[in-house]
């Protein structure tokens, strides 16, 4: 108690103003990239910090006008939504079977699966490019973005999954069973509403992730399936001008993920909040 | 209908048997007990017949029919968990009403049965509340009334009051004693508590590693042990045991004598000893005794209220026709 108290003054002073801090440090880089787009591009590349100057909305007005932003907006709406839904369809029913009818070999499926993330990118490169422009001809197609975007996600939805999965008591499970509930019964009446928060939580993630994706976004299309990330991509000239416009774009990529997040936060937060089963 | 029968089942996970082939025959309406000390099997054994554990070998039969590849879904039993495993999420109605909506039965079926059950369990008054704000008991009760609704084959009990408090355990223990004797269905009940076993069983199927070591009614057991391991586990307290000299007076290699059996005198008998403790529950007295002559302390039950405490001399006479006789092999003598 006398600890409690000791820190109840001074320490939580502390605490807060380095929680402050801290914030206020990670959240510097978004509020810069925010002020800039509101820069002309004469303004953006002056060296010194620049709080202050005549806003301008030319570079919102310029990437509407000139790079169509909402056909990558959609187009990246589409994919991450697809996406999801579609890494979510496999990871259940994988999570599901692995938490509550493991094998001897359970373990070692999740590790493989876990290993595919070790492997870099730029490694399949050639291969993916090969394959999707040459042998199967759905190179900038949202078809493959959708694919590559679940495949990529994958280990990480049914790990997540799989983690909440094994919270829920196995007795619950079986008593359904022994009620008569179907496969698809046991998913829908019994695991999906008790693991609806980290679903939810797994589902979001999942998007996010999806919606930033860069590497294969950039590399697998040009301009039907391209999304936001490409369009960020297609504004970065080299000479390192521009930098109002790319802030404008890159302001427009991010915004939508961050306000979703803002609105989720509570719901993925809340979690599970059931009484204890004994 | 409610017959079910085990032919020749064996239960391996990896490369341990857990269960060695065995074969038992439960017939309608009985209440049967498993019961053994834990890891004996006998959790296993029901989550055999209720199909939530392969059999590795062997043949389950329900109604003569073959159900050993048949999912738990489809058995047509009803299973109370240790846990109670109630869905936290749904209230005690939607608890109760599951496995009649799952059955496709039509609503005003399924609030009649609803109500009748929650009515003779006493929920009715609990009906909107979720699990979590239930006490132990009523959550058993919710479990029973889940179990009740479907008109199941027979009641698969795992432990059901090992979670309980004592009080709360011996009205239970009733609660499912009555309910069998209104519903007359098959029910198999596994407890590692000998009591509960010989109140409630029509027959107590004892194990042990997985073995069957005798099967009979709760007196059968009591007055025939077929071994030692029986004789030890199957009334309480425990039956006193002998080798050595007094078992030879007997022909055997072990002879066992229940506490109850051997009589009580401040003057003469048998066995001279001391008292070590006396427990003195009013309607009962335990002694704990050391007698001359033999190896192991004796429990001895006495009638009533007696007033002889620690370190008061003894005599001991058991009753001759209540003596137990075991070979070398703990097998019984006849």
């Amino acid at each position: 108690m006398a600890i409690v108290a000791h820190y109840s003054r001074s320490g939580k002073i502390g605490r807060t103003a380095l929680a402050w801090i801290v914030g206020l440090l990670f959240f510097f880089p978004i509020f810069w990239l925010l002020l800039t787009s509101f820069k002309t591009d004469a303004d953006a590349v002056k060296p010194e910090f620049l709080f202050f100057f005549t806003p301008t909305l030319e570079n919102y007005a310029n990437m509407t006008e000139n790079y169509d932003y909402w056909r990558f907006a959609t187009n990246s709406v589409i994919t991450s939504v697809f996406a999801t839904v579609f890494t979510l369809a496999v990871a259940i029913p994988s999570a599901y079977a692995m938490a509550f009818n493991p094998s001897r070999h359970t373990k070692d499926v999740l590790m493989w699966m876990l290993s595919t993330k070790m492997l870099p990118a730029a490694a399949v490169l050639y291969p993916m490019t090969f394959l999707t422009k040459n042998a199967l001809g759905i190179f900038d197609t949202h078809f493959l973005v959708i694919l590559v975007l679940s495949l990529i996600n994958l280990p990480i939805a049914i790990w997540m999954l799989f983690t909440y999965f094994k919270e829920i008591p196995k007795e619950i499970i079986e008593a359904a069973q022994m009620d008569g509930v179907t496969t698809w019964g046991e998913v829908k009446e019994i695991l999906i509403p008790l693991a609806w928060g980290g679903i939810a939580s797994t589902a979001l993630l999942i998007f996010i992730f999806c919606w930033n994706e860069a590497y294969w976004t950039v590399r697998l299309t040009t301009t039907d399936a391209a999304t936001l990330s490409k369009l960020i991509e297609g504004n970065r000239a080299p000479e390192g001008l521009f930098f109002g416009r790319l802030s404008a774009v890159s302001a427009a990529a991010v915004g939508p993920i961050i306000v979703l997040g803002w609105f989720c936060q509570k719901q993925l937060v809340q979690g599970l909040t059931f009484g204890a089963v004994k | 209908m409610g017959k079910i029968e085990l032919k020749n089942v064996t239960k391996t996970f990896g490369e341990t048997q857990v269960i060695p082939p065995l074969s038992l025959a439960i017939e309608d309406g009985e209440f049967a007990v498993f019961v053994g000390p834990s890891g004996c099997g006998k959790s296993t054994l029901l989550r055999m017949i209720a199909g939530l554990e392969d059999c590795t070998t062997g043949n389950i039969l329900i109604d003569d029919a073959d159900v050993t590849e048949v999912s738990p879904s489809k058995r047509g039993l009803a299973m109370v968990f240790q846990t109670y495993a109630l869905y936290p999420h749904m209230t005690v109605r939607k608890n109760i009403a599951f496995p009649m909506r799952m059955a496709g039965m039509s609503e005003a079926e399924q609030n009649t049965k609803m109500e009748a059950a929650a009515k003779a369990l006493n929920l009715t008054d609990y009906l909107d509340r979720k699990p979590g704000q239930l006490s132990g008991g009523q959550r058993q009760r919710v479990a029973i009334g889940r179990a009740i609704v479907r008109d199941p084959t027979a009641f698969l009990f795992d432990e059901p009051l090992s979670n309980l408090d004592a009080a709360l355990r011996v009205g239970m223990r009733l609660e499912i004693s009555e309910m069998h004797n209104r519903l007359k269905t098959t029910m198999i009940y596994v407890t590692h508590d000998q009591v509960e076993a010989m109140t409630m069983a029509d027959k107590i199927v004892v194990l042990r590693a997985g073995n069957i070591e005798q099967v009979g009614s709760p007196l059968d057991l009591y007055r025939e042990p077929k071994n030692t391991f029986v004789a030890g586990f199957i009334g309480s307290p425990k039956m006193n045991f002998m080798e050595g000299e007094e078992a030879e007076k007997h022909n055997a290699a072990t002879i066992g004598v229940r506490p109850e059996h051997i009589d009580v005198s401040g003057t003469d008998g048998l066995w001279e000893g001391t008292v070590g403790v006396a427990e003195q529950l009013g309607s009962d007295t335990f002694f704990h005794i050391h007698a001359t002559g033999l190896a192991d302390m004796l429990t001895v039950r006495a009638p009533g209220e007696i007033d002889l405490r620690h370190g008061d001399k003894i005599f001991l006479t058991p009753r001759a026709d209540r003596i137990h006789r075991f070979s070398a092999e703990g097998l019984r003598l006849a």
